[in-house]
């Protein structure tokens, strides 16, 4: 082993560098601090709180706390109604609801089960005040919903404090007579539908952007700077207009009395009573959202490019590798690392992709994000669509580690 | 040299990129078999131009180029079997340098054991052998300088341009360098096309230099030839030191001219390129030619000068005197025993032979 080095004055040198360091290192903390506070309220913790949102079920066990600790000594598999205990507890549970308004809320949790849960719970907690002994026969006369054991079984798995439901509901999955987990019925598979949808338009459309780019891109790096520094302004030129006017912009044009659809007929191509429908169903969503992102593709390519030096190919060439052979054997493998970032830029930005599928998606070209939104601004269960944001994170993250192991994240280039 | 057929053969080659301004200017060059040839110049004077040309990278604007008799100028750089090397290696990153070295040969569909058996001999020749299997960024600049005139070799071409090949590398490497390359191209009998701007480069390395200027070959000869009989001032300013002093010539004697410098003094002088009586002109003389206190009456040219400046050297002594009103005149005095004793300031008497002292062309 070597002795420990110290500085002239006796401090091991280890400490003295240390010390020397630290200075340093406050100061890049301190410009880092900012940022970091920053990125941890507004990107962090929402993520985090949505993690916990699509499991978090507190509220029907805190409304229903005399309840629901005694049904569960209620066996669910006996057939049999819970005993007058548990109904007794269910009364004061309700009274108190009646008090503090909660009772709506809770009936409209356990309405995301099964329809009817919400009626059932606006109803008995609005005439809380005339249960009597025997309870159980005074529940009844309410809503003989009370009486039918199915319902008690639900009400007792969705009291626990913390459910998968929502992540069930999220993949088409529900519970089933005897509380095992089932596939939906056809008619109410909605979300792997529009799971895969999104997956393979945003596939299509980074397929779309990447063979729309490449020349471009090519073309940018081959010329000489004031002329591609032109050219760079015109690809950024859709940064400048809203978002909202591009795709209205879109709607003008792609509509069946658009103008090109009135080029194409007064052409002859289709006859007047036959328009093409190109907005407001997939096609629509697939034109808008490669326009609305090409530039995210031009970029990465573009950058990577420039960096190419001409002498490769005029190497390739000189060593007797025809122009074709030259491109696809060494330009296009030197490109690798700006397809990727490109590719991943626009995948990922189109798979959680909103406002331009909500405008000119119609029935078919919605996406997944236009679900979540609904069910946090209309139908207000964010359980789902927390799970649903969360599996579409998760998708975003496999890719993510895919793309690591097969191309390695240290050769992306963004710029 | 000289004799041999040419391989190649520059005919009145002229190129312009926009049109306006004539980048070389009516090059005729041959370039004969198994030669090495440099072409030396400033930068932007064309150098890179006339070997982008053969290669086939830029096309001549006119003129006609000839490889082994045949005009090139439509021939697609990749049907031109020329070999070349770049000055940043142009190295392909994403291959090994083993597959740096296939390249060539696969394009040329070579099957894969003789391919192999290929790139380990030219592996071996530039003593590589065991980085087949390393990325080009895992080399030392002097390695890859080394797979580069490797992969332009193995190929078995009969022409290869290299472009300033050893720009980036430091000296010492340059110089170890400059030796390989030169016994690879005599070990196989190689031609060479070779640009540098570095004239020491040049003058060690080449059978015969092209001195570029203004686009133009100011003249071109083999080394010794260049550095002993510059044709005109550019090429003796530019090749190795020179002092220069500018005059008019008073007399004209047929192959000497006197000639008066401008801030007093006569010289006598040897005519090289040089107009009559009463032409300007400028004499050439290298430091090393001057005689520091001749014998009285033994040289043509005496003057008295004075000493600004020692510069110790160990085996000369470089001393910058004032002669004839010039201040810049370079001497390289032997460390001797009879000079030791100059001192600066000192007043001395040097002088020099009239064939060493060449009249040329008035330049600027
Ligand atoms: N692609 C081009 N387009 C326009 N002008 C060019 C181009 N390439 C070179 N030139 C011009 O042609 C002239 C000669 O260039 P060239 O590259 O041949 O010089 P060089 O002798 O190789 O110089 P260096 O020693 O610096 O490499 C320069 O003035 C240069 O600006
Ligand atoms: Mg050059």
């Amino acid at each position: 082993m070597s002795q420990t080095l110290v500085t002239v004055d006796g401090v091991p040198l280890k400490v003295s560098l240390a010390r020397a360091q630290r200075r340093g290192k406050l100061k890049a903390i301190g410009l880092v601090v900012p940022l970091f506070l920053f990125i941890l309220v507004t990107f962090f913790v929402p993520i985090l709180d949505m993690l916990f949102r699509s499991v978090e079920n507190q509220l029907v066990g805190e409304v229903m706390h005399r309840t629901v600790p005694l049904l569960n000594n209620w066996d669910e598999q006996s057939g049999e109604l819970p005993s007058e205990e548990v109904f007794a507890a269910l009364a004061e549970d309700f009274i108190e609801a009646n008090e503090t308004k909660l009772g709506g809320r809770v009936g409209r949790r356990l309405n995301y089960e099964k329809p009817g849960f919400s009626g059932l719970f606006r109803k008995t907690t609005r005439k809380a005040g005339s249960l009597e002994a025997p309870y159980q026969q005074s529940f009844i006369d309410i809503n003989q919903k009370w009486g039918d054991v199915e319902n008690w079984k639900i009400f007792k798995r969705e009291s626990a404090p913390y459910t998968i439901s929502y992540y069930l509901a999220a993949v088409d999955l529900g519970y089933g007579e005897t509380g095992e987990i089932v596939r939906n019925k056809d008619d109410r598979r909605i979300y792997l539908k529009l799971f895969w949808r999104t997956v393979w338009m945003s596939s299509l459309i980074t397929v779309i952007c990447l063979f729309l780019a490449y020349p471009i891109a090519y073309l940018l790096s081959a010329l000489p700077t004031r002329k591609s520094n032109l050219l760079i302004i015109l690809v950024l030129l859709p940064f400048w207009t809203s978002l909202l006017v591009r795709t209205t912009a879109w709607i003008a044009l792609l509509q069946q009395e658009g103008v090109i659809n009135d080029l194409i007929v007064w052409l002859g191509f289709v006859a007047d009573d036959n328009r093409l429908s190109m907005i407001h169903n997939r096609t629509g969503t697939i034109i808008a959202m490669v326009h609305i992102l090409l530039p995210f593709m031009v970029l990465p390519l573009y950058s990577v490019m420039k960096t190419i030096p001409p002498s490769y190919m005029k190497a390739a060439k000189s060593l007797g590798a025809t122009p074709f052979t030259a491109f696809v054997r060494i330009y296009m493998p030197n490109t690798v690392a700006g397809i990727g970032a490109g590719a991943i830029l626009v995948f990922i930005l189109s798979i959680g992709y909103y406002i331009t599928p909500a405008l000119v998606g119609g029935q078919s070209g919605t996406l997944i994000s236009n679900f979540i939104a609904f069910h946090m601004s209309s139908s207000l269960n964010w359980g789902l669509a927390a799970a649903l944001g969360a599996i579409l994170l998760a998708i975003v993250l496999i890719l993510y580690f895919l793309y690591d192991r097969i191309v390695g994240i240290d050769n992306m280039k963004l710029g | 040299m000289s004799n041999a057929k040419p391989l190649v053969r520059f005919v009145d080659i002229q190129k312009s990129y926009d049109g306006e301004i004539l980048v070389v200017k009516n090059l005729n060059l041959d370039v004969a078999e198994g030669e090495f040839l440099t072409m030396l110049g400033p930068s932007g004077s064309g150098k890179t131009t006339c070997l982008m040309m053969l290669a086939g990278f830029e096309p001549a604007t006119h003129g006609e180029i000839y490889l082994k008799d045949q005009s090139i100028n439509n021939v697609a750089p990749h049907k031109r079997g020329i070999g070349m090397v770049f000055q940043n290696y142009a190295l392909f990153p994403h291959m090994t340098v083993a597959e740096n070295l296939a390249f060539p040969l696969e394009v040329r569909k070579m099957d894969k054991s003789e391919r192999e058996q290929r790139v380990k001999r030219a592996l071996d020749m530039v003593q590589l052998g065991p980085f087949g299997d390393r990325r080009p960024s895992q080399l030392s600049g002097g390695q890859q300088q080394r797979v580069a005139v490797a992969r332009s070799l193995v190929f078995d071409p009969d022409l290869v341009l290299m472009d300033e090949p050893l720009g980036a590398l430091d000296k010492n490497l340059r110089e170890q360098m400059q030796y390989e390359i030169k016994h690879i191209h005599e070990n196989l009998g190689l031609t060479v096309v070779y640009v540098t701007h570095d004239q020491s480069e040049a003058l060690t390395m080449s059978n015969r230099i092209a001195v570029f200027d203004d686009g133009i070959i100011q003249q071109c000869a083999p080394p010794e030839v260049l550095y002993e009989q510059p044709a005109n001032a550019f090429c003796a300013n530019f090749i190795g030191e020179n002092n220069r002093l500018f005059g008019k010539v008073i007399e004209d004697f047929g192959d000497s001219v006197k000639v008066k410098i401008d801030q007093g003094g006569e010289v006598h002088a040897k005519k090289v390129n040089v107009g009559g009586v009463g032409e300007r002109s400028t004499l050439s003389l290298r430091p090393e030619r001057v005689v520091v206190a001749p014998e009285e009456g033994s040289l043509p040219n005496e003057f008295s000068a004075k000493a600004e400046e020692l510069i110790y050297l160990g085996d000369h002594i470089r001393t910058r005197f004032t002669v004839c009103g010039h201040d810049d005149f370079i001497v390289k005095i032997p460390n001797s025993a009879a000079h030791a004793s100059l001192q600066e300031g000192d007043t001395v008497k040097i002088g020099w032979n009239m064939e060493d002292c060449r009249a040329l062309d008035p330049s600027d």
